[in-house]
């Protein structure tokens, strides 16, 4: 029996009937990722000692199977974890190690979940291909030669080609979503505020969320039920009461309504990715769902507020990598500013120089109203659109992206080309609400699709629910598995 | 051609928090370099900042006794720039939403009160400490990094060094006693930066103005001020342009000079902090904050003219400092003689204290011991020479003045059997003084006098005295004639 | 739209970044083309429109003024690239 093609509700099972301890289950996950590493470079660390100790300390208190306890997972690289190396995957960053744990990975240590290690991503969580990666690339495992999507690629990988029970992944405009949908796994991004930020090195402060990855939806409530919940570090924490997600996971969606708009179809959406969401529309009819159209009227504007902002903000929350009291300092410079022109020039990648510019630019004297202060104004009108959406539908459906994965170096010259690859995710982050990818079926060659719902702010329950309801009618994971073995 | 000078000010002063203004790090002074120090202050990778309560308390009490409007919602902003000295390239601060705006505060001068306008009071943290040790490396000690500031600007009101001074002493005073900050300006706690400018007498047109920051006393201010009106009216006499700059003062030189090499392109791109949510009080909580004020040193110096009596000067000088003026209370309540109290805290102590390098807050000896000391000298137990005395063994620690004057042998000498017995002797041994009184030369009564509180090493009654001296000196003329 | 070599340098300037001739060149073409892009907010009427403040209209979040635990002076210059007497150490500051 190979434990690491389980379920994480499946291993859960198992580790509690006593069919397996936590530490084969741990070692399982180990020789899976020593098979299958080297044809993917998913992870850019791995813990496996401290990882079999740990999975030894949870099988001698007894209780595996609880909650997380027991269970291997892994952490995109951008999450603070004390005494290890935190690279964001960057050259900057690249001997950091983080004197403090960030309050996910704190709590899921304490749960007794096994961390396997750290994964790739687009360095600072700046792309949608993980080719941002100072240090390597990360391949989807449907078909090597594509990108796994971006910036939680490492997360995604790990998940779908089981080097991981779960994962997390931040999301600042779909990184958790679109690669999720690349690679055939659940990805959630959680209303902004459900899951501390403490920890997480910022990208875009106001956009930012950590949310799993899993192999289905019933994983995702319970991952979603370990991580979510106050934290007094983070201001922007939400102090509301406590969800449990599996709760009535199964109650269906009979009388809810559904909406759809036809600003997430048309031109640009792959034929194949149209007929995944037809067939979805059809499935949730069946279920008993009422269809509603709705319109959405600013998905332009919001990729447009979306690079402003979240690029304002990065170049910001990025200045502190300066080579003064962490990170990597140039070996020559003469002077102080030389030494951070040289740092920072040295340090960074072509793609975080960009954005760190882009917001730059829109800060500086002059620009801010026609940048910065539109780009929130906009986002006023962009939660007002979705408030308005939200009284005449339950969840909204569209497709996670406009396509499937792409090749690997296919969209790296035209940066513009790859921000458009967050078209339909965007929305999203800008409006602060929770939505979920989930798999929505195959290309013609065999590439996964990824279908997305999007709920009102902390109806991440109700989303689940629908979701589990997509998710029986396409029956993704009985069906398809990357051919990797 | 004559000139005014135009002068407005920005105060920092430390508040006087326990920690720091977004974690939980310390803020005492004198720290070992990079012990009061977290990830938060370090700004390191992922950390999140949360706002200390207490500095939200202590801007909108420094506003309310300010006489500013506290806003109802408030938020904190990111002013970016690169220094060693700013963890996150980044200082949190307040830009177009401020805390407090629009108060005003009456400085007298030259018996005159002006009124000075206070533009707005912001939140925002210190900077840390740069250390300029030998020549191959700047140190950095990030213990200062988020320590909580106040920033207080003003408008260009003030007309002189002494009404910059005036303003500057009652802002620290008002500081003081609201507790918002300790104001150790040697622990660099306040800090005046001040932009001046010069025009033509009477005209409205505003000169170019230069700024100097980071004064740390008030005579520094003073100094400084007096020295840049100085220069810029001598430039402008000269025909020379006035460059908009900052210039450092140096204080041991008494000069100011242009800080150039260091100007660059200020565009530090502020907005709105994401990561912190607004500020939002109501106002029945600014209702609330204005009740708990303690007075302030206005309402007290005007309560001690009235309900003490004593002169308006003598109020002015004890409640500069929030210290003083609890002293002078208790004492008065130990014992009610606010005028001889006064006199002592305004003289002779602060001598001592000078002396001694000691402040009201390291005095060795209690306002009830004071107040025992004056009662001494009310009650003609001892001289108030003798009364000098005391005090000085007072500050030398001995302790309570009754049982100073009781182990010196210091009680005045009231017994007027003994007293005469001492005087005939003086009388005895100086005829002259007698025969010159006796040709009309009252002034020897005083040389007798003196002989006397000599002979009686100063313990003798000097009215008691000078009765004994008159009685006999005119029955021994009587006796002649 | 192409940002100008001199725009790329002064905002390059203020990020503390550098950038060759030909990479100052291709900046200002590839910020310009997403500020052409960024240009369609402008067929938006936002005037009087609120700036969003805080996404989620959170306000008032504030700690006790509470002496925590800080690091000790060896955790928190572990990271350092350079250290010297208990300190950071930077390249000379010309005050």
């Amino acid at each position: 029996m190979d434990y690491t093609k389980l379920t994480l509700h499946e291993t859960k099972q198992a580790l509690k009937n006593g069919e397996v301890t936590s530490e084969a289950l741990t070692q399982a996950y180990i020789d899976r990722i020593g098979a299958v590493e080297p044809k993917l470079d998913a992870y850019l660390a791995t813990t496996f000692d401290s990882a079999l100790e740990h999975a030894k300390a949870v099988d001698k208190a007894g209780n595996a199977g609880d909650g997380l306890a027991g269970i291997p997972y892994a952490l995109k690289d951008n999450m603070c974890t004390k005494g290890m190396t935190t690279t964001c995957a960057s050259k900057i960053l690249s001997n950091f190690v983080s004197p403090y744990d960030s309050t996910v990975y704190a709590g899921l240590k304490d749960a007794g979940a096994v961390l396997l290690g750290k994964v790739n991503m687009d360095e600072f969580a700046m792309g949608s291909s993980t080719e941002n990666s100072a240090f390597k690339t990360t391949k989807n495992p449907w078909d090597t030669t594509k990108v796994p999507g971006g910036s939680s690629g490492g997360s995604a990988v790990s998940v779908a080609a089981d080097m991981a029970a779960f994962s997390l992944g931040s999301d600042t405009g779909g990184s958790i979503r679109q690669p999720a949908a690349l690679c055939g796994v659940v990805g959630m991004k959680p209303t902004y505020g459900l899951v501390s930020r403490y920890g997480l090195v910022a990208f875009a402060s106001s956009l930012d969320q950590i949310g799993p990855f899993t192999k289905d939806v019933e994983d995702c409530a319970i991952v979603l039920n370990a991580i979510a919940g106050y934290d007094h570090r983070d201001s922007t924490s939400l102090n509301v009461p406590k969800v449990d997600y599996t709760q009535d996971l199964t109650e269906g969606v009979k009388g809810k309504k559904i909406g759809v708009s036809k600003s997430f179809a048309g031109e640009g959406v792959q034929p194949e990715v149209q007929k995944a969401m037809d067939e979805a529309v059809a499935a949730y009819k069946d279920a008993g769902a009422e269809i509603v159209e709705v319109d959405f009227n600013y998905l332009d504007q919001a990729l447009a507020a979306y690079y402003i902002i979240a690029c304002a903000e990065a170049s910001s929350n990025l200045a502190r990598y300066d080579g003064v009291r962490y990170g990597v300092r140039a070996k020559e410079y003469s002077g102080l500013i030389d030494m951070y022109r040289k740092s920072r020039s040295q340090g960074f990648g072509a793609e975080v120089k960009r954005r760190i510019m882009l917001g730059t630019y829109a800060l500086s004297s002059g620009y801010y109203d026609a940048y910065y202060k539109k780009a929130m104004q906009m986002r006023t009108l962009i939660v007002e659109d979705f408030n308005r959406i939200f009284k005449s539908c339950d969840v909204m459906l569209t497709p996670t992206t406009a396509t499937t994965a792409f090749g690997i170096g296919e969209k790296t010259a035209d940066p513009l080309e790859m921000y458009m690859s967050d078209l339909f995710t965007v929305p999203v982050n800008i409006s602060g609400m929770p939505a979920i990818s989930l798999p929505g079926g195959l290309d013609h060659e065999g590439m996964p699709i990824g279908l997305q719902l999007i709920g009102p702010a902390l109806s991440e329950d109700r989303m689940l629910k629908a979701a589990y309801v997509l998710e029986n009618a396409v029956s993704f994971r009985a069906s398809a598995k990357p051919a990797l073995d | 051609m004559e000139y005014d000078i135009v002068i407005g000010m920005e105060i920092h002063a430390e508040l006087a928090t326990k920690t720091k203004i977004f974690c939980s790090c310390p803020t005492t002074f004198g720290a070992d370099e990079n012990t009061h120090t977290c990830p938060v202050c370090l700004g390191m990778p992922g950390v999140l900042p949360v706002l200390n309560k207490k500095v939200v308390e202590y801007a909108t009490k420094a506003g309310l006794a300010l006489n500013c409007k506290i806003a109802n919602f408030s938020k904190m902003d990111r002013k970016n720039y690169f220094y060693p000295d700013l963890p996150k390239a980044f200082q949190t601060s307040q830009f177009d939403l401020p805390i407090c705006v629009g108060g005003v505060l009456d400085i007298e001068v030259g018996g005159e009160t002006r009124p000075i306008g206070i533009t707005r009071i912001h939140i925002e943290e210190d900077a840390g400490k740069l250390i300029h040790e030998g020549a191959d490396g700047t140190l950095v000690d990030v213990n200062r990094c988020g320590v909580p500031l106040i920033e207080i600007v003003t408008e260009p009101d003030m007309r002189s060094a002494e009404e910059a001074r005036a303003f500057a002493e009652k802002v620290r005073n008002i500081l003081e006693y609201t507790g918002v900050s300790d104001c150790k300006m040697e622990e660099g706690s306040i800090r005046f930066d001040v932009n001046l400018s010069v025009k033509e007498k009477g005209s409205d047109v505003l000169g170019t103005r230069t700024e100097m920051k980071n004064l740390n006393s008030f005579r520094a201010l003073e100094r400084a001020v007096h020295y840049e009106s100085k220069r810029q009216i001598i430039e402008l006499k000269k025909g020379h342009r006035i460059i908009q700059e900052t210039r450092k003062w140096d204080d041991v030189k008494g000069v100011s000079s242009s800080m150039r090499s260091k100007e660059e392109a200020h565009d530090y791109r502020y907005f709105p902090e994401p990561d912190l949510v607004p500020i939002v009080i109501s106002d029945e909580e600014i209702a609330r904050a204005k009740a708990e004020l303690p007075e302030l040193p206005e309402a007290k110096k005007a309560r001690y003219v009235s309900e003490y009596g004593i002169p308006e000067y003598d109020a002015s000088v004890i409640t500069t400092s929030k210290v003083s003026a609890a002293y002078f209370e208790e004492a008065v309540a130990a014992y009610h003689e606010p005028k001889l109290i006064a006199n002592w805290l305004m003289v002779d102590i602060p001598a001592h204290l000078k002396e001694r390098e000691l402040t009201m807050e390291t005095i060795p000896f209690g306002p009830s011991a004071l107040a025992k000391l004056v009662e001494l000298i009310k009650s003609g137990a001892i001289s108030g020479k003798i009364a000098k005395s005391v005090m000085e063994k007072m500050f030398e620690g001995e302790g309570d003045p009754e049982a100073i004057v009781k182990a010196h042998g210091w009680a005045q000498m009231s017994d007027s059997g003994e007293l005469e017995a001492i005087i005939k002797q003086v009388i005895e041994d100086n005829p002259k003084s007698v025969s010159d009184i006796a040709t009309g030369n009252k002034k020897a009564y005083g040389f007798l006098t003196g002989q006397v509180m000599r002979a009686t090493k100063g313990q003798a009654n000097p009215q008691m005295a000078n009765q004994i001296i008159r009685k006999l000196v005119e029955a021994q003329i009587g006796k002649t004639e | 739209m192409k940002i100008s070599n001199e725009e790329v340098t002064y905002v390059a300037d203020l990020s503390r970044l550098e950038f060759s001739e030909a990479e100052t060149a291709r900046m200002g073409e590839e910020l310009g083309a997403v500020l052409d892009y960024v240009a369609t907010l402008n067929a938006v009427d936002t005037t009087g429109v609120k700036a969003t403040e805080h996404i989620l209209n959170v306000q008032n979040v504030f700690r006790e003024d509470e002496v925590g635990q800080s690091l000790s002076n060896e955790e928190a210059l572990a990271n350092a690239p350079e250290a010297e007497s208990g300190c950071f150490k930077v390249p000379r500051v010309i005050e």
